[in-house]
């Protein structure tokens, strides 16, 4: 019996096929209905914004990995998943140039410092467009319809109430209104995040969560329940942004904690913020909160008789940079 | 109602292929290592020199202190050696060498007796003396779970037959083969500890095997035993989750299924501890499942004790390609081999041998906080959260975020798609806690 060497490894022995980089690229492919529906939309110019945001997302993180001697990480997926999302929450119109600052914001400022893939506290794209919107709030803020008309996105006629009328119902579900590059299609998304949960990508809970919880609220507060869903971000956010593994809760129980979170500031900054929308900030708020809702919402160990929060935690010392350890360990 | 616990994995258990062909008995090799520990508690110390004849079946190591085995020769023929040998668990250990005499002379002690006037004492007595261990993988000493403390009463005794490791087939084929073995044995467990209900648990892939041991349970009048069927679902053989599938009795965290009133042996070990009352049949040779894609038939092999892997493979009909990995036990807790001479010993449920193409383990990356190891954690742990103090050396905060309730079943690992050793790390971080106490 002529036999080789035998290789050793600690069990079990087996793995399950999925994969990272399986998940992210299940990802890409639930955005690319929302990616058609804005190119037919808003024609090559949705298209251009995508390419140059995916691009510099791509090329931001090959550069960076490279320069700090990592691991190459750029076909995960999941830089082109910022790149696709970045491109998705900026209007239709914004300069190719501005989108490159975001992608490259994106990538550099909220993920790479971080550490990279799945160390950033808050969702990239969004983070990147709160940015932004504070670097170029008028570019940031010009809506046009599919017409290439200047107008409103629905949630600020809302909010203005002025003499401009809410569109049609069937007018928000497919898309033909004002509003980001991505998000105005409810259709299109839905089928995305349909795909997703069916794939067992995302938590069903969150979603599910999310809107009904903005229906519900807006419902109370007498707003129409299905505008409050179907215009706006809120599609978006709850089945990609919300449900975006990194930054959102780990456990199920936070998975609803933290989209029923998103749903309140959703709401509240619409009725009563500054601006009309409020996805996108109501996520990074929740997002800083994740590691908050992870310790309350420990599942409980079987065969103890009730939950017990964690201790909070000591950062060990020998993870710290500094020789002598910084006031944090000590 | 079928039971089942909350959480786990679902691999594909691919059993078929022991499945096919009838149990194999393997002829006594030449020669055999049997080390003299193969459970978990103290060595047994030897009590015979180099030099001396034994028959199978002899005693040559007596339990050392109270969670301890005896062990005994498994061929007639003289002792060799008494040295340090390679272990399937412990790398190397003290272990006997005996060459065969080729008669295979049963020792004298061993002759049918009449098991029905036996008392509690006795049965456990007899275990005890037959060097009965849990034939699961464990290898607990059974006369120690048969002895229960008298402030914790036993009133119900569960019998793992949920075989929830892929591949492996032996507890199956004990129940097929053996029907009665089993569940006279489950009855003498139950009457050894005094309990009144006796639950034997399998896995709904082993239809046959249910349907066969509830007729006997009928025909037969085993009127305190039930057979339950559960899902097939990993870890569903873990001991807390099978006695919550049936019982829906949690074992305290820390605690042995003891303080609630349970004590769980698996269907090879009480078969074993029929043949102990009957014939006073020493645990000299057990089934091994011997499969994978490396061999030329895949069997169930009724091995002795201390034949080594070699002997079995090539028992088997030898291999068809040279295996880069020899696993003994199942793929998801079994234990990597590195050298082809080790002894099966009486924990050792199969030996697997697989191509490079049967475990692509993959690359680990960094965790994407995906959840899938907290859905399927059955100790509702956060595995992902351990990996990473593991990862920062914060093991005290691992310690929080009770790393020891761990029963390291590994399906954390199976699931994540980030391919990441959490188990391995987990058995480190409760290595340096131990360590650190």
């Amino acid at each position: 019996m002529k036999l080789e060497v035998l290789e050793v490894s600690a069990s079990p022995h087996i793995r399950v096929g999925d994969s990272t980089s399986r998940i992210m690229w299940r990802v890409v492919a639930a955005l690319l209905p929302a990616l058609a529906v804005s190119v037919w939309l808003f024609g090559m110019q949705a298209m251009r914004v995508v390419f140059v945001s995916v691009f510099v997302s791509v090329l931001t993180e090959f550069i960076i990995r490279n320069a700090r001697k990592k691991d190459m990480t750029i076909g995960d997926g999941s830089a082109v998943i910022t790149g696709v999302l970045l491109a998705f929450v900026v209007p239709p119109t914004t300069p190719l140039w501005m989108v490159a600052i975001g992608a490259f914001c994106a990538i550099a400022l909220c993920k790479e410092v971080f550490g990279g893939l799945g160390m950033n506290i808050f969702n990239p794209a969004l983070a990147s467009r709160a940015i932004l919107l504070a670097a170029f709030p008028v570019q940031m803020t010009a809506w046009i319809t599919p017409d290439g008309i200047s107008c409103a996105t629905p949630l600020a006629i809302i909010k203005e109430g002025g003499a401009a009328v809410v569109p049609e119902t069937i007018d928000l579900f497919v898309g033909t209104i004002g509003g980001s590059l991505g998000e105005t299609s409810a259709i299109a998304l839905l089928i995305g995040g349909l795909y997703l949960i069916v794939s067992k990508v995302i938590k069903w809970e969150m979603p599910v969560v999310y809107l009904g919880g903005i229906a519900l609220l807006s419902l109370f507060l007498g707003r129409d329940p299905l505008v409050a869903i179907l215009a706006g971000g809120a599609m978006l956010g709850g089945f990609f942004m919300i449900t975006d593994m990194v930054t959102t809760p780990i456990t199920r129980m936070g998975g609803v904690v933290f989209a029923a979170g998103c749903a309140i500031i959703t709401v509240v900054i619409r009725q009563w913020g500054g601006y009309p929308e409020g996805v996108c900030y109501s996520i990074l708020i929740m997002n800083a909160l994740t590691p908050l809702i992870d310790r309350v919402c420990m599942p409980r160990v079987f065969g103890k008789k009730k939950v017990i929060a964690p201790p909070v935690l000591k950062a060990a010392k020998s993870n710290c940079a500094t020789e002598a350890g910084c006031a944090g360990c000590k | 109602m079928i039971g089942s616990f909350h959480g786990g994995v679902h691999p594909p258990d691919k059993k078929d292929k022991s499945l096919l062909n009838p149990i194999r008995k393997m002829n006594p090799p030449d020669r055999v290592i049997i080390p003299l520990i193969q459970h978990i508690g103290a060595p047994a110390a030897p009590c015979v020199k180099v030099g001396d004849s034994v028959c199978t079946g002899s005693l040559i190591g007596m339990p050392d202190g109270f969670i301890s085995s005896a062990v005994h020769a498994s061929i007639s023929g003289t002792v060799k050696r008494i040295d340090m040998f390679p272990h399937p668990v412990l790398g190397m250990a003290p272990a006997v060498m005996i060459e065969s005499d080729g008669k295979d002379t049963l020792d004298p002690s061993i002759h049918e007796v009449d098991v029905l006037s036996y008392t509690a004492e006795d049965i456990i007595a007899c275990v005890k003396a037959c060097g009965i261990v849990g034939l699961g993988g464990a290898a607990f000493p059974a006369h120690v779970k048969l002895s229960p403390p008298e402030t914790k009463p036993i009133d119900t005794i569960v019998i793992n037959g949920a075989e929830c490791e892929p591949y492996l087939t032996c507890d199956h084929m004990t129940m097929l083969f053996s029907p009665l073995k089993v569940l006279r044995g489950a009855a003498a467990v139950t009457k050894a500890v005094g309990a009144t209900r006796c639950i034997i648990g399998i896995e709904d892939n082993k239809m046959d095997a249910i349907e066969l041991l509830k007729s006997k349970v009928r025909s037969e009048g085993f009127t305190n035993i039930e057979v339950e069927a559960l899902h097939v679902k990993y870890p569903q053989g873990a001991e807390k989750q099978l006695i919550y599938a049936l019982t829906k009795r949690e074992v305290p965290a820390g605690g042995l299924p003891m303080d609630i009133g349970i004590v769980v042996h698996n269907v090879g070990t009480v078969a074993a501890i029929q043949d102990a009352l009957r014939y006073r049949k020493p645990l000299y040779e057990r089934l091994v499942t011997v499969v994978g894609t490396s061999l030329r038939a895949s069997y169930n092999m009724s091995v002795r004790i201390g034949t080594s892997f070699e002997d079995v493979i090539a028992a088997t009909g030898g291999l068809l390609s040279p295996p880069k990995k020899m696993i003994m036990g199942g793929p998801m807790m079994g234990i990597a081999q590195e050298r082809f001479d080790v002894p099966v010993i009486k924990g050792t449920s199969g030996i697997l041998l697989f191509n490079k193409v049967d475990f692509d383990l993959g690359k680990p990356g960094p965790c994407i906080r995906c959840g899938r190891c907290v859905d399927i954690c059955p100790m509702h742990l956060v595995p992902s959260a351990l990996s990473i103090f593991g990862e920062r050396e914060a093991y005290e905060d691992a310690d929080g975020y009770n790393v020891n309730d761990c029963m390291e079943c590994g399906a954390c690992t199976y699931v994540c798609p980030a391919k990441r050793p959490i188990v391995h790390i987990i058995k480190k971080i409760k290595h340096v806690l131990r360590q650190k106490k």
